[in-house]
Order: C-alpha cells, then structure tokens, then sequence
C-alpha cells in the first residue's frame, strides 16, 4: 500500500526521499484511466468579465476545491479535477502527493481500499480511483504542482454552459503536472468537507433583489416548504421541486444575477444558481444563497432536502 | 445589514414578511439600491443610462475593491470582492449617482466603429417579405443609422446592439437555431447582434461581417465595450 497514513485520523508526515523535479527527461503526467459521468477541470474561475457575457465557473463548492489544493500545498487557485458521482481512475508518471476532498468517495489505490486519508502519496504507475460518494456529489481531486490545462481567458476552468475552457475530462487524456511542492504540515484531523447528509440541509440565504415582486404567502412558503432538488441539477443550476410559488405575468428585462441566484421561472419551482450560472437572466430573483452555504448547495444530489432560511 | 450599515445608507424599510431590509431607496435619484446576495447591489436606473452609470463607477477609486460591473437593459449588478462593507458601498454608489453629473444623461459617447456587412443571410428574404421591402432595403436601413452597445450578455461576447429602427422590428423566430457561427448579423425586436460564434440563435439572419469582434484568445477579447457607437456598412456580396 502507497499510502502514507498510519491510520483513520492520524498521520505521519513523510518527506520525498528522491526529489521529483519534474523535469527530467519524461514529463509528469497525469493519465486518466476512467472518466466517470462528468469530470472537469477547474480553477478558481474566471472572475470579473460577466460584464462581457462570460460566467464566473470555478468549482461547484469552492472550499473543498481550495481544501485539495492546500493540502498538496499547491496555490488555491492551481487546476484540479472536479469529479461528480465518482467514476474517475488515475495514474501517474511520477509519484506524487494528491489530496481528495468534497464528497466522501470510497478511494482505491490499485484496487485496494485507501481509508481516512484527505492526503496519499501515489506512487508512479498506481491506478487511484475515485467511487460513487456516500453523500454529496462532487469530489475534488489535486495533485501536487497542478495539473496542466488550457487557460481560456486567464483560467483552466472548464464551463459547462458556454464550452470555455479544457475540453471535458475523458479516459486517455493527459496532463503535464507542475513543478512538485512541498506538502505542508496542515492539521488533517480539521480537513474535512461539508457535504449534505442524513436529513435535511439549511441552506441561508438573503432576500432579493426581486422579492417584492412576490406576496407575502409565496415569500412565507419559499422558507417554510421542504424543497427538494430535482434531476435537473447541473453545474448551471439546481432545480427545487415543492408546491410552485405564484409569480404571475412578470415582465422583467434581464438583469445581472449572482451565484447563489434563486431565480423562479414561470413554473413557480425555483432553481438555485450554481458555478456556471447565465451572467444575465430574465426570471425574478426572490433571494440568493449566502456565500458560506452556495457550496452546499453545490454538492446537494437529486432527492436531497433542503430548507432555506432568511438571514439579515 | 448591520445597523451601523443601515443608517449610512438612507434605508427606506421594506414590507416583507421575515422583516429584512432588503433594498435601499435613494429617493433624490429615483434609483434604487437591491440587495443581491452577500456581496451584491443590483442598482435599477430609473431614468439614467446603465453604460453610463457603469461607467460613472468604474471610475471611482475604490472600484478596485468590486469584482464584477453588469449593465444590464435596466439595471447595473455590482458584485464586490468581500462582504464586508456592503453598507458603506452602497453610500459609495449612492454618491455616484447622486453626484454632481449625475443628472439624467444618454449613454457614455463611447467609440464610433465601422462593421462591414455583407447583406445575404439566410433569413433576409423571409424578413424583407413580411415587412414589405426589398432586401436591399432591409440593408440599407439596417445600415442607415448607429447602434449603441446596450449590453453583453446571454453568451460570451453576445452584445446588445440598440437602435434598429421600427421599420425593421420583428419578433424572434419560432424555433432557435441550435448553433449559429462567428460573425453572422441578425436582428430581433430592437436589437440587432454580430454572433460571437458557437452559440444557439433565435434571431434573424439577415448578413454576415468578417469582422472578429470576440476573441478568446486575444487580449482584451472584446473589440466592442457598452457604449460604443456601431455603423453598418454594406459590402458587395
């Protein structure tokens, strides 16, 4: 076994014996042996240019996302991949560090099961795979130095809305990795993700901007209906199922929206917006997800509850 | 909102029913501020140009600290870095439109920029026969006056170009075309649009400019900016 954790919960730190530059003759690569259903590349995203038509993307749920990064002491912002419902194998040329977090996925290493480890040194030539998660959906997997990806207008992010950045993940694709880091001494104990779980999920949010357009009854019911999410959940956006507000004949002009956005289209069944959202949208916002519980939201699965709850 | 956020900021209490104060009216300007999330503001206008009023913000020194600026049909979003502060940007955006300048106003004068455009898409006989013109006069009022970038939105690099006039106005087709390629000129309702490329496409195709007006790949990728005055010039097929 390739892994360095003594146990469930403890660790031992290691240090490379043999430094790997990476860049000795053979480059550092990444080989995805398995895809899954929806692996993607991302990075932070590409922030400040909604005003030119182009979403924001990044991770689904950005803490984990930095998590993964920090753990192989990479920048936050270095690409890694975003794997949803499991399904991903890799390998690599070179052993390295690489660090899984998000949604709790039974990990394997050649076939043998790796367990309460966030951070496992993968030797080369050793196939990692990443199964369906016990909860939540999304799981993020970085390797130390990043991986190697396309940069589409400053970012590697992959948007599933508009196509821009890397190609989807496929088997037989390759990365070049980046220069090895140093993996630093972070307390694995407190490196855990934030998943929903057993019940429902309170999910916080703020009214607005388009609230008044709703009446006091439909605003009531918006908080107090167990709201479920439906099949149609993508990177975009998670569609809510419950008893559909009433939003009448709204004529609005698209106007900018945020992550987090709870947009109500004609059907009255709100759909929360996700990483790669519209910059624009037509249908009123009654609220918007906070920014601490957006990543929740990111990593909800069809079937999940949630309950929305104002704060001030 | 903290109370300390709340009285820097001239809040006009909303009814709702959990008790939230959610948007801000700033009643000397007729513009209100909304609340859009932790880190957001959507401004609704009222008689003031979004362009200029993103303009007008762009321009301020702590702009630095605002992730994004949409100018949308109406409305400008501004999404800060950080939530903190949300009540003292919103006095920030209060000076800004209140201040002196700051009257009703068309849109910044922006850049005049010429597009050449072949007249023979795929949808302009249809067009010039339900309107009564001859394609050649579809053109020739399609290229008569200037558009003004109103704002992007729906794809990267889709920008709003307003000012198609009413001879020419026509409700979207029935049935989107799902990919539509870099270049072709289309109009719809008051609108008219260069299609950035690789997007679906509802509107009428009435040419073509071999003009690349979005490209990811350069540096900025955007040739036109809100505000901007857009002239068609007809080319020989």
């Amino acid at each position: 076994m390739t892994v360095t954790s003594a146990a469930p919960g403890r660790w031992v730190r290691t240090r490379h014996r043999s430094p790997d530059p990476g860049t000795g003759p053979e480059p550092a690569v990444l080989r995805v042996v398995a895809a899954g259903p929806a692996a993607s590349v991302q990075d932070l995203g590409r922030p400040g240019l909604a005003h030119l038509g182009v979403p924001a993307s990044g991770p689904a749920d950005r803490r984990s996302f930095r998590l993964a990064n920090r753990l192989v002491g990479n920048p936050e912002d270095t690409p890694a991949l975003e794997v949803t419902l499991g399904g991903l194998a890799i390998t690599l040329s070179t052993t390295r560090h690489v660090a899984v977090t998000g949604a709790p996925a039974p990990l394997t290493v050649d076939g043998v099961p790796v367990e309460g480890a966030p951070r496992l040194r993968l030797r080369a030539g050793s196939v990692l795979a990443v199964g369906r998660p016990w909860a939540g959906c999304r799981t993020y997997l970085a390797v130390s130095g990043g991986i190697e990806a396309e940069r589409v207008l400053g970012s590697a992010s992959r948007d599933s809305l508009t196509g821009l950045g890397p190609d989807p993940v496929r088997a037989g694709a390759e990365y070049g990795l980046g220069p090895v880091r140093p993996v630093p001494a972070v307390p694995l104990e407190l490196a855990f993700s934030v998943v929903p779980c057993g019940g429902p999920a309170t999910v916080r949010f703020r009214w607005g901007p388009r609230h008044e357009l709703f009446d006091a009854a439909d605003r009531h019911r918006l908080t107090t209906t167990p709201w479920r999410v439906s099949a149609e959940c993508d990177r975009v956006g998670a569609r809510l199922t419950g008893p559909p507000l009433a939003i009448g004949s709204v004529d609005l002009p698209s106007e900018g929206t945020v992550r987090g956005a709870i947009q109500v289209p004609p059907s009255g069944e709100p759909i929360v917006f996700l990483a790669d959202h519209p910059v624009t949208g037509g249908y009123p916002v009654i609220g918007v997800v906070t920014d601490a519980d957006i990543d929740l939201v990111g990593q909800t699965l069809p079937g999940d509850e949630l309950r929305l709850v104002p704060v001030h | 909102m903290t109370a300390a956020d709340a009285m820097s900021v001239n809040v006009t209490a909303v009814d709702v029913a959990s008790v939230d104060v959610a948007s801000v009216n700033v009643t000397s300007s007729e513009t209100i501020l909304r609340r859009a999330g932790d880190r957001g503001w959507l401004i609704e206008c009222a008689d003031r140009h979004p362009a200029e009023v993103a303009t007008s913000i762009r321009a301020q020194p702590w702009a630095s600290g605002l992730r994004e600026v949409v100018p949308a049909a109406r409305t400008v979003l501004v999404v800060a870095e950080t939530a903190a502060g949300m009540g003292k940007l919103a006095a920030g955006l209060r000076t800004v439109l209140d201040g002196p300048g700051a009257r009703p106003t068309g849109p910044p004068p922006g850049r005049r920029i010429v597009i050449p455009v072949r007249y023979d898409g795929p949808d302009l006989p249809g067009v010039a026969e339900r309107l009564g013109l001859a394609p050649d006069e579809v053109a020739r009022r399609h290229s008569a006056g200037e558009h003004r970038v109103g704002f992007f939105g729906f794809a990267p690099g889709f920008a709003y170009l307003d000012g198609v006039p009413e001879s020419l106005r026509l409700p979207r087709l029935s049935s989107p075309r799902p990919r539509v390629a870099a270049g072709v000129v289309a109009i719809a309702g008051n609108q008219t649009v260069v299609y950035p490329g690789g997007t679906p496409g509802g509107w009428h195709q009435i040419g073509v400019t071999t003009a690349r007006l979005w490209d990811v790949t350069a540096e900025p990728p955007n040739r036109l900016a809100v505000g901007d005055r857009i002239v068609f010039e007809v080319v020989a097929p």
